[in-house]
């Protein structure tokens, strides 16, 4: 539906984004992160059409942008950063100009601005001024008019940005609720985010592409990824540890933090190692010794670790 | 559908014009100075003549300040609202933008000068004018605005800036007043070659005023208004895409 391929941005001498490449099918819903400034919402205006790339191609539903920008930008919504709105309008108003623009008149103009309006939670301000709207509020009217034609394609930057706990779950309930048909891409800083919401990750950082794969990869990459913490009532913590190290395909065995007569070891499997393997044979080993386990909990890695490990060099 | 997006845009802009105080603001100044222009500065009882030449010799000078005033936000507006992502992303082309958000100005600009249909109710009262003298004058001012506004939009598309905008559109409208007074050209009869001279005091909107004042349709002079008009939409076009080139 959504293909990028080998897209540059220079602007000046500045090199903004260098050789992205990916695609997206329906269904799908692409979070895109990466640290302030790395290219993200520039790879988003290239997309939409308001920038050009460049060089390299980007096609939406089969239309090139550069070539056909009127076809593609049809099949699109858009929600920009920082959620733009006319001045001097109503809600009413402003979502009557966009459906308008997207072609519609008439009766079916009124039901699509009533659909957008009831699907974004917008009707207690109908038909108050936008100058006076609240930072939720005028998300979602900007929401509203990049849904109201029910596009194929919704390109939404930070979508949740500055809205308040509850806020954000009603739109990424919402997102998730729309994604069946359609492709939706997302740029987020809440790593959370794109866990809950998103089924595939993209990572950008000073323009390029770093990472292209679900969230569940994206933890596996993590340092502690498949660690096993386990817990037993009773026993010797170091003694615990010593042997689990025997274990084959363990790479390291700590004793961790002991609390009343609850003793803590960690496990970290070595990265060639069948972690399944090594959990059955650990286990195994625990059975033989006697030892009371009460709880194991596989470390699954943390989003924002693995994050933070690929992109800690722009810190700089 | 090109058509039906103009429309869609041009209904948008005038619908914000009317929400705003500036629209009513600009409307009461325009007529409130065009009124003291014409009744006191031109004498209008003492000239005893059934015409509105005293009104509407005023045009390019009041212009000059008002209409860059109104055309300094219709680019600069959508750039500071971040609302040039939103209309450049929908399914509108560069010139239907441009062309939408002119036509939607230069309308205001029409209804304000209509609004001063009472002078001409004054004239036909007390005497006997040549009407068709009045419509020409009427339709010599709305091309007049029409070149100043398409000017004045396209400094605002330069700028983010409104005081920026307003500066260099009414320099540019005064060098379009002035061009061929001799102030002006006397600053070139002495080293460039006279066909340059002529060149440049040719782009003096004066003279062509002056025509259509007189009840004259020349072609000549339309094409002059009209030309005014499509290079600065057709360069607000090149600076609009500039921008986003980057």
């Amino acid at each position: 539906m959504i293909k990028v391929e080998n897209v540059y941005k220079w602007f000046g001498s500045k090199l903004a984004v260098e050789d992205v490449s990916f695609e997206v099918s329906r269904g799908e819903i692409l979070g895109f992160i990466g640290p302030n400034g790395a290219g993200k919402s520039t790879t988003m205006r290239i997309i939409t059409g308001f920038i050009p790339a460049s060089k390299g191609k980007v096609s939406v539903g089969g239309f090139d942008i550069d070539n056909e920008p009127v076809k593609a930008k049809s099949l699109m919504g858009y929600l920009p950063e920082n959620a733009p709105l006319y001045a001097n309008m109503t809600v009413y108003g402003f979502l009557n100009f966009a459906a308008e623009i997207r072609g519609f008149h008439g009766a079916a103009k009124k039901k699509k601005i009533e659909g957008a309006i009831s699907t974004c939670f917008l009707d207690p301000v109908r038909h108050q001024s936008v100058d006076t709207l609240s930072k939720g509020y005028r998300h979602r009217t900007c929401l509203a008019q990049s849904i109201i034609h029910d596009p194929e394609v919704l390109i939404l930057d930070e979508p949740t940005d500055g809205l308040d706990p509850n806020q954000k779950r009603e739109i990424r309930n919402l997102i998730k609720s729309m994604s069946r048909n359609k492709v939706i891409i997302l740029s987020t800083h809440i790593l959370e985010e794109v866990e809950a919401v998103c089924s595939r990750v993209l990572i950008i950082d000073r323009g390029r592409k770093i990472f292209d794969g679900t969230s569940s990869e994206m933890k596996m990459k993590s340092e502690n990824a498949g660690a096993l913490t386990l817990e037993f009532s009773g026993g010797s913590a170091a003694e615990i540890a010593e042997r689990l190290r025997l274990v084959d395909g363990v790479a390291g065995s700590e004793a961790g933090d002991s609390s009343n007569e609850n003793v803590t070891v960690k496990v970290t499997p070595s990265k060639q190692a069948d972690r399944c393997e090594v959990r059955r044979k650990i286990y195994e080993v625990v059975k033989n010794q006697g030892w009371n386990l009460s709880q194991m909990k596989v470390e699954e890695g943390r989003l924002d670790e693995v994050f933070y490990a690929m992109t800690k060099n722009d810190a700089a | 559908m090109g058509l039906s997006n103009i429309a869609a845009i041009v209904k948008r802009e005038l619908y914000g014009y009317f929400n705003s105080p500036v629209a009513y603001v600009f409307i009461v100044i325009f007529l409130g100075l065009t009124g003291f222009f014409t009744f006191m500065m031109s004498n209008f009882f003492e000239m005893d003549e059934a015409s509105l030449s005293g009104f509407f010799q005023w045009h390019p000078w009041l212009y000059l300040f008002l209409v860059p005033a109104a055309g300094m936000h219709l680019w600069s507006d959508e750039r500071r609202l971040g609302t040039l992502e939103l209309l450049f992303t929908m399914p509108v082309t560069c010139s239907q933008a441009i062309v939408g958000k002119f036509t939607a100005a230069w309308l205001f600009l029409g209804l304000a000068l209509l609004l001063t249909f009472p002078i001409v109710m004054t004239v036909a009262y007390l005497g006997n004018p040549d009407y068709g003298v009045i419509v020409c004058g009427y339709v010599g001012s709305f091309l007049l605005a029409g070149s100043y506004l398409a000017i004045a939009g396209m400094t605002s598309a330069i700028t983010r800036s409104q005081v920026v905008s307003f500066i260099i559109s009414v320099v540019i409208c005064l060098f379009l007043i002035l061009a061929g007074w001799p102030p002006v050209t006397d600053m070139l009869v002495n080293w460039a070659p006279a066909e340059l001279v002529d060149a440049v005091s040719a782009f003096s909107v004066m003279p062509h005023f002056a025509n259509i004042q007189r009840g004259v349709f020349d072609l000549r002079d339309i094409v002059y208004f009209a030309s005014v008009i499509v290079f600065s939409l057709f360069t607000t076009g090149i600076i609009l895409k500039n921008h986003a080139a980057g």
